[in-house]
């Protein structure tokens, strides 16, 4: 899982990059970031994975399983009544834009970062198919905490 | 409950990076931990640092070299001598022109007395005489020394502090700032003062350096570690003293 394959990740980025911008549209990016339809229990699996989303470092979230929620961020439960897709999507994939101090990462990201370790120097955080199956998930959390 | 957009989100939820701690609220971190960890370091026989201390009296005392002679031969009774030393490291070493941590005058020492090469980075032995030495300011006050060479230094590890690094585009501050106390997956953050290095850590099982918890915390945010001694690393170190200023130095600590 730490060396998942670089160059398939760059390639699907670049192209990605520039779809992200021509589809951003306010406070959401209203269209899949592969044009396919995200799994949410794929989503939940790389939510409660602290070494693939690391949502659960900052985050709380209805993952009763994983015991070691944090508190440093609002609980993602009922994330799918706050928000559209579109502004969810827009929320993980560059939560900087809506607040330039933010500490979420922004996790399509791959530039512009400063003295990145080697064995993820030039990846984002997550792949683009990933960000989808975690926002398909995120939409099914319509409970409040 | 839906927010009108990105504005009101800014507005809510905006914390600036680097709102440093006030000094009334600046305490060890020694204070999150449990009664039973807190109750292992305070009790020597149960703190295995002390352990390190131990080594690192009899390597105090050891010849070495081709002048056969012993840190004690130049310096005599540590529990005199190096009595408040370690609370005022890192110093500037104005024949080197470079700021240096308490490990790294030891290697000098070692270099420039004793005429041997210096131990090491996290071996036993440089742990252990480093756990000695700053074992002799247990209950002191951190002093960082004045001298404008040294405020320099404290200045570029502050930059780095509170610089976003890493693939997580993270800084230091933005954890040990903004948001000690809280929770980071189960883990407490805590304010990050270096008080009590070398330290026994029950994650490593074993006693580490300052540098070493630092470099954790650089792969943590998935930033390439400085290497061991870089100067980033002691610029840091400089920095974290200086913010500790006044807080007692617990060497063996213990923690989590
Ligand atoms: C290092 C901390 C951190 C990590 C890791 C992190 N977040 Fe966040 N997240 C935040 C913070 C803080 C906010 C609050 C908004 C702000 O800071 O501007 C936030 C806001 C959000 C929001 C909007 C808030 C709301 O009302 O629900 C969503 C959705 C979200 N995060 C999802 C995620 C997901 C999904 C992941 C993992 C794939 C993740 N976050 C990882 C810190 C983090
Ligand atoms: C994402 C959060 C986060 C970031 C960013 C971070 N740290 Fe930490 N740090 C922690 C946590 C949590 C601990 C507690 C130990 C542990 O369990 O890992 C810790 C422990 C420490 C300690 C040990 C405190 C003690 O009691 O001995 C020091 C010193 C420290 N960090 C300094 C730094 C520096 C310097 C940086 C930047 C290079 C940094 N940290 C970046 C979360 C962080």
């Amino acid at each position: 899982m730490w060396f998942r394959l670089p160059v398939a990740a760059a390639l699907a980025c670049c192209t990605i990059g520039t779809h992200v911008s021509a589809q951003e549209r306010g406070d959401a990016i209203p269209a899949s970031l592969t044009g396919l339809p995200g799994d949410p229990a794929r989503g939940r699996r790389i939510v409660a994975d602290r070494t693939r989303g690391l949502c659960l470092l900052c985050h709380s979230a209805p993952i009763p399983e994983e015991r070691f929620q944090g508190d440093l961020a609002p609980p993602l439960a009922g994330a799918g009544t706050r928000w559209s897709e579109g502004q969810l999507r827009l929320r993980v994939v560059d939560p900087r834009r809506l607040n330039p101090d933010t500490i979420m990462p922004s996790y399509l990201r791959r530039d512009g970062l400063t003295r990145v370790a080697p064995a993820w120097r030039g990846r984002p955080i997550l792949e683009p198919q990933e960000i989808e199956d975690v926002v398909a998930y995120l939409a099914t959390l319509r409970e409040q905490p | 409950m839906r927010l009108p957009g990105a504005a009101a989100l800014t507005l809510l939820l905006a914390s600036p990076l680097g709102a440093e701690i006030r000094p009334d609220e600046r305490r060890s971190d020694f204070h999150q931990m449990s009664p039973e960890t807190r109750a292992m370091q305070t009790d020597d026989t149960a703190n295995p640092g002390m352990l390190a201390v131990l080594d690192g009296e009899a390597l105090w005392r050891a010849k070495a070299g081709p002048a056969g002679r012993s840190c004690a031969d130049c310096h005599g009774d540590a529990r005199i001598t190096m009595r408040g030393v370690a609370a005022r490291y890192p110093a500037w070493n104005a024949a080197r022109g470079t700021p240096v941590g308490l490990a790294g005058q030891i290697d000098i020492c070692r270099a420039d007395r004793q005429g041997i090469s210096a131990w090491p980075a996290e071996s036993r032995e440089r742990l252990a005489v480093t756990a000695y030495v700053a074992h002799q300011s247990r209950g002191m006050p951190i002093s960082p020394p004045g001298d404008p060479e040294m405020a320099a230094a404290r200045e570029r590890g502050g930059r780095l502090f509170t610089a976003r690094m890493g693939q997580l585009d993270l800084a230091c501050a933005a954890c040990h700032d903004d948001n000690w106390g809280k929770r980071l997956g189960g883990t407490p953050i805590p304010q990050a003062h270096p008080v009590g290095y070398p330290i026994y850590r029950l994650e490593w099982q074993a006693v580490g350096s300052l540098q070493r918890r630092l470099r954790n915390c650089l792969s943590g945010v998935r930033a390439e570690p400085f290497p061991y001694d870089a100067p980033e690393l002691i610029e840091l170190e400089a920095f974290l003293m200086q913010r500790a200023a006044g807080l007692p130095i617990e060497t063996p600590a213990v923690r989590p």
